[in-house]
């Protein structure tokens, strides 16, 4: 691995109106016994983000949103989200009729790679007279991302439809691996969705199950990830086509200390009663 | 394969910059726009707002500068960041809004962030109104309302209060006003009066001046008259400009 990476960047204590725009996320894509359906929030945050790479480690920066400084100078540290420059961004892009990409990272590098995938996919596909399959789709982004890893900060799942393999989920992070997998993970808020998806993660789900499964995903990582916030949107691909749903805030599950609260000491307290302890 | 080609933007002098701030040398200053810009998407079109302070550090440069641009007949750009950035990058002959958007996001992109202009970018063209705001290192947002600059924490407030979908045209002048007054009044960067831009299909109107929060409140009844001789003269001394000529010489014979 190299040693110290220093990435170009905004100040400490910037206005939190000129920092560079990143996408601290969540974005999930899951297979199910039909096709794919790729979920999101719709969080744009504005905020530094200064690390340097250890030398024999390769921290997923989006995906460990702080490391403190008790852990001594030289080590990641990232703080995304001084303001939240777009709260219902679409992070889920088309690059064809049936492959969607799953942006994280850097706005403008991964809006740029997906106007030139989009673009190679267009020739591409009038080229081959027939719609692009996913995997090509999820090459070209690699080949991209690979290429200029130096200079793009950009993690994306590239999810779709094709006949010949029906859906597929691949997932493409920082510098450029391409990984096919049957769901994937990503941005910020995903490292609180691995043990979630460890422990309940069924193969050849309903399209309901999913999607609720992937809303359910989403959600939580929003609950507790800073940079994640907004809505949800879904995209579910299949050989029907794409369909696009919309999850606003106030329809997401309430998790944990957003519930109501019961037998809370302050209700206890103020209905009146001489001994608090007695219930 | 590679972003960018060759060619562009070298971003060498940037290394060589720092190493000299590092060692004492301080950087000519800029004209920067501290600034509020707003816009919003109404029934029939887009209505784009600006204040009119430029500053220079913690100096007012100019006190009613323009900060809109013409980019095509209905298509208007408001800028923030530095004024000659976002005027280099307003030279276009688009007429649709995404056409001026893609050519204004790869242009910054090119730049990396270096080209420091935020633009909230509005039109209303053959497809519809259309309104998006554009950051320095070239990511883009498409909105029905927006606001950029050091003050769009405070307009921005304003909006998410008041905005809902199909304004009339009045309500979204008045809208539009009150946040950047918000602006003005809330942030350092802003200041002076409200200028107010109303596109509609076929239609621009540009409101120079729309609001004066600011007026000169004070001016002496006397006027401002300085006799000669109220300043002391020190010296004086005239440095006649000579014209160079330049004469062009035969070409030299081999």
């Amino acid at each position: 691995m190299d040693s110290a990476f220093t990435a170009s960047s905004s100040a400490v204590g910037e206005a939190p109106t000129s920092g560079e725009h990143r996408m601290g996320t969540t974005i999930v894509g899951v297979c199910y016994n039909g096709g794919v359906i790729l979920g999101a929030d719709s969080r744009t945050s504005t905020g530094t983000i200064r690390f340097l790479l250890d030398l024999h480690v390769l921290w997923d920066v989006l995906a460990l949103p702080w490391v403190d400084s008790a852990w001594g100078t030289g080590n990641s540290v990232a703080d995304l989200g001084m303001y939240v420059a777009n709260r219902a961004s679409d992070k889920i892009t088309s690059l064809t009729d049936n492959v969607y990409v799953c942006r994280s990272g850097s706005a403008a590098d991964t809006q740029v790679i997906s106007d030139y995938v989009r673009y190679f996919l267009h020739q591409h596909t009038i080229q081959l007279g027939q719609p692009a399959t996913v995997k090509v789709a999820a090459n070209l982004i690699r080949l991209l991302a690979y290429q200029n890893k130096n200079m793009l900060q950009a993690g994306m799942i590239v999810g779709g439809w094709d006949k010949y393999e029906g859906g597929q989920i691949f997932s493409v992070p920082l510098g450029g691996t391409i990984l096919k997998q049957s769901f994937a993970i990503g941005g910020s808020g995903s490292s609180y969705l691995y043990a979630l998806l460890d422990h309940e993660w069924r193969d050849g789900m309903s399209q309901e199950e999913a999607e609720k499964f992937v809303v359910k995903a989403v959600s939580l990582a929003m609950a507790r990830d800073g940079a994640s916030g907004g809505v949800v949107r879904t995209v579910t691909i299949n050989a029907d086509g794409v369909t696009k749903n919309f999850y606003p805030g106030n329809k997401l599950p309430l998790w944990h200390e957003e519930l109501e609260p019961h037998n809370s000491l302050l209700d206890i307290l103020a209905g009146g009663s001489p001994d608090p302890m007695v219930q | 394969m590679d972003v960018p080609a060759k060619g562009g933007f070298s971003f060498d002098m940037c290394c060589r910059n720092g190493m000299m701030e590092k060692k004492g040398f301080k950087a000519p200053g800029f004209l920067k726009t501290g600034t509020t810009i707003v816009g919003l998407v109404f029934a029939d079109g887009v209505v784009l707002g600006a204040d009119t302070r430029a500053t220079e550090g913690p100096i007012v440069a100019d006190k009613n500068c323009e900060k809109i641009h013409y980019m095509a007949p209905y298509i208007y750009c408001y800028g923030a960041g530095t004024a000659a950035d976002t005027e280099a990058v307003t030279a276009g002959r688009e007429s649709r809004v995404v056409t001026a958007l893609a050519l204004l996001k790869s242009h910054l992109f090119r730049y990396q962030g270096h080209v420091s202009a935020a633009l909230v970018l509005g039109g209303v063209d053959c497809t519809g109104p259309h309104l998006h705001t554009v950051y320095p290192h070239g990511s883009t947002d498409t909105l029905p309302f927006a606001t950029m600059g050091s003050g769009s924490l405070a307009a921005m407030s304003v909006f998410e209060s008041k905005y809902k979908e199909g304004l009339t045209r009045e309500e979204g002048i008045q809208l539009v006003s009150e946040a950047i007054c918000a602006g003005i009044s809330d942030d350092l960067g802003s200041g002076s009066n409200v200028d107010v831009c109303v596109m509609t299909k076929g239609k621009t109107e540009y409101l120079r001046n729309h609001l004066l929060p600011n007026p000169r409140t004070y001016v002496s009844s006397k006027g401002y008259s300085f006799v000669l001789g109220q300043t002391e003269v020190l010296a004086t001394k005239i440095t006649p400009l000579k014209q160079a000529e330049v004469t062009i010489g035969d070409a030299m014979e081999e």
